[in-house]
């Protein structure tokens, strides 16, 4: 319990360093657009590829799950929104995320550390935690909803596709399901939701990386750590924000 | 002129440095020497900063840096240069990105400006046609070079340098060793280098620091370390046959 105290210390005094004053804004922006382009962008296609077999695999099981005269088709296309918005994109894409991001993040940062280039920030005057960490924290916070945005609409894509090519549904029915009671605010929860595991991910995965000592044995451990930790802090913090934002 | 007074590091309740006083001269090319683990780089990295003493201070001319805050260490850091052992030259960069980094993050410099100054400190270095190159593509004297036109790319008034010449060939040694030799006297910079190559204290040691289990066990200059008579200088300097020859053929 005091070693979990002992770090949680360590990250917040971290974290104070990363939100420090940064050195020059202009650097900063042209390393936000690369984290963006090297988080964000590279994981376009992981997530599409995932969403679009979720969105049609969550179709066929409500399919099969709600096969009744009693109820109506339409509600398979319903309840597939609503798994893709309130729950896959954010939630489940955010912890596929730490697996890739997240590992990505911790053994860059662990490679640094063990390499001396984090010594040769600090020997330069560079805030060596704010000019790594806090562009790769905004990247991700910006960037990880718009990928939530993509998967909810190719997996509700993916469930159209399923349905008229197997023919378990009626593909307008599973269109009428897409729009009834549609609350926006669904998708703003899910939003807030994808941002703030975004923070999670990135912060908690930088934090194992710059505190990786020793030798690259260390760094493997560190990514590990990161991802395990992140999806922990995610699941907790899932159930926060559900609690907050839909009760 | 970086002066050590008294200082003394533990780690872990074990000591690595112990009580060490010595004065690093302006313009010279002072070298650290020892056997490995005897503290050398640790006392290295507390003069530099990225090791807090257990006591004892740190001067940087009549500057105490060890009384500083965060930000008053940050404007002597700018002074500073460093030549990591293995370079440290951040991977995602190219040489020029790496030499410029600098510049960038601490001057105001136009973009012209800035590339002309990494072009000249490139050439000071005698490196040329790697601009665009990432470190993954350097040989090991190439990452040194552009290690040393990054650390003297804002005219630091301290270059320190940690085992310069690992990893390298004996020629490629003699040409890193000149070189910070020859940016010393240019510059007037006072250099500290870390080392247990014995060529590299033969070559240029304008003062040495002999450091043994944590101690400073013996200084002086090149000439005077061939009749030097401390038994533990000796078994580490004459420790190679080619050594105990020279040192017979001196006699």
């Amino acid at each position: 319990m005091i070693k979990l105290i002992g770090i949680t210390g360590r990250y917040f005094s971290l974290l104070g360093k990363v939100f420090s004053r940064p050195e020059k804004m202009r650097i900063y922006r042209e390393r936000i657009i690369f984290e963006m382009e090297a988080l964000g962008l590279d994981s376009i296609s992981l997530t599409a590829i995932i969403s679009v077999f979720i969105g049609a695999v969550v179709t066929l099981q409500m399919s099969i799950s709600l096969e009744s005269p009693f109820i109506p088709q339409y509600l398979i296309g319903y309840a597939t929104r609503e798994v893709m918005i309130l729950e896959f994109s954010s939630t489940v894409v955010a912890l596929i995320l730490a697996g890739k991001v997240g590992s990505n993040i911790a053994s860059e940062i662990g490679t640094m550390r063990i390499t001396e280039q984090i010594d040769a920030l600090e020997i330069m005057g560079v805030n060596s935690a704010s000019y790594l960490i806090l562009p790769k924290i905004v990247a991700t916070v910006l960037f990880f909803p718009l990928l939530t945005l993509l998967s909810i609409f190719i997996g509700c894509v993916g469930g159209y596709a399923i349905a008229y090519m197997t023919g378990i549904m009626i593909p307008g029915d599973y269109i009428e399901g897409m729009h009834y009671a549609f609350l926006p605010y669904s998708v703003t929860y899910s939003l807030i939701k994808s941002a703030v595991f975004a923070f999670i991910i990135t912060s908690i995965s930088a934090f194992c990386g710059y505190y990786a000592d020793g030798n690259s044995l260390e760094v493997g451990r560190a990514s590990t750590r990161a991802v395990v930790a992140s999806s922990i802090v995610i699941m907790i913090f899932n159930l926060i924000l559900t609690q907050i934002l839909l009760t | 002129m970086i002066k050590a007074e008294h200082i003394s590091k533990s780690f872990d309740g074990r000591a690595v440095l112990d009580d060490i006083s010595v004065t690093f001269d302006t313009g010279k090319t002072n070298l650290i020497i020892g056997r490995s683990g005897s503290g050398k780089t640790v006392l290295l990295k507390s003069l530099v900063g990225l090791h807090a003493v257990d006591s004892g201070a740190i001067y940087y001319d009549d500057i105490c840096y060890t009384a500083l805050g965060f930000k008053e260490r940050k404007a002597i850091r700018k002074d500073i240069g460093m030549i990591f052992q293995g370079g440290a030259l951040l991977d995602s960069s190219t040489v020029v990105e790496n030499v410029k980094l600098p510049l960038d993050l601490f001057t105001s410099r136009s973009e012209a400006e800035k590339m002309e100054r990494v072009k000249f400190c490139l050439d000071r270095v005698k490196l040329t046609g790697a601009d665009r190159l990432y470190p993954s593509e350097l040989s090991g004297g190439m990452i040194k070079r552009v290690a040393i036109a990054r650390a003297i790319v804002l005219n630091p008034r301290y270059l320190f340098c940690d085992e310069p010449n690992s990893g390298l060939d004996p020629q490629t040694s003699v040409v890193i060793d000149n070189l910070i030799r020859d940016i010393t006297e240019e510059y007037n910079i006072t250099t500290i280098i870390n080392t247990h190559d014995m060529n590299s204290v033969m070559e240029i040691g304008e003062k040495i620091v002999y450091i043994h289990e944590g101690h400073k066990w013996w200084e002086g200059t090149k000439d005077d370390i061939l009749h030097a008579d401390n038994r533990e200088l000796n078994d580490f300097v004459f420790a190679s046959a080619m050594a105990k020859r020279a040192r017979r053929a001196a006699k």
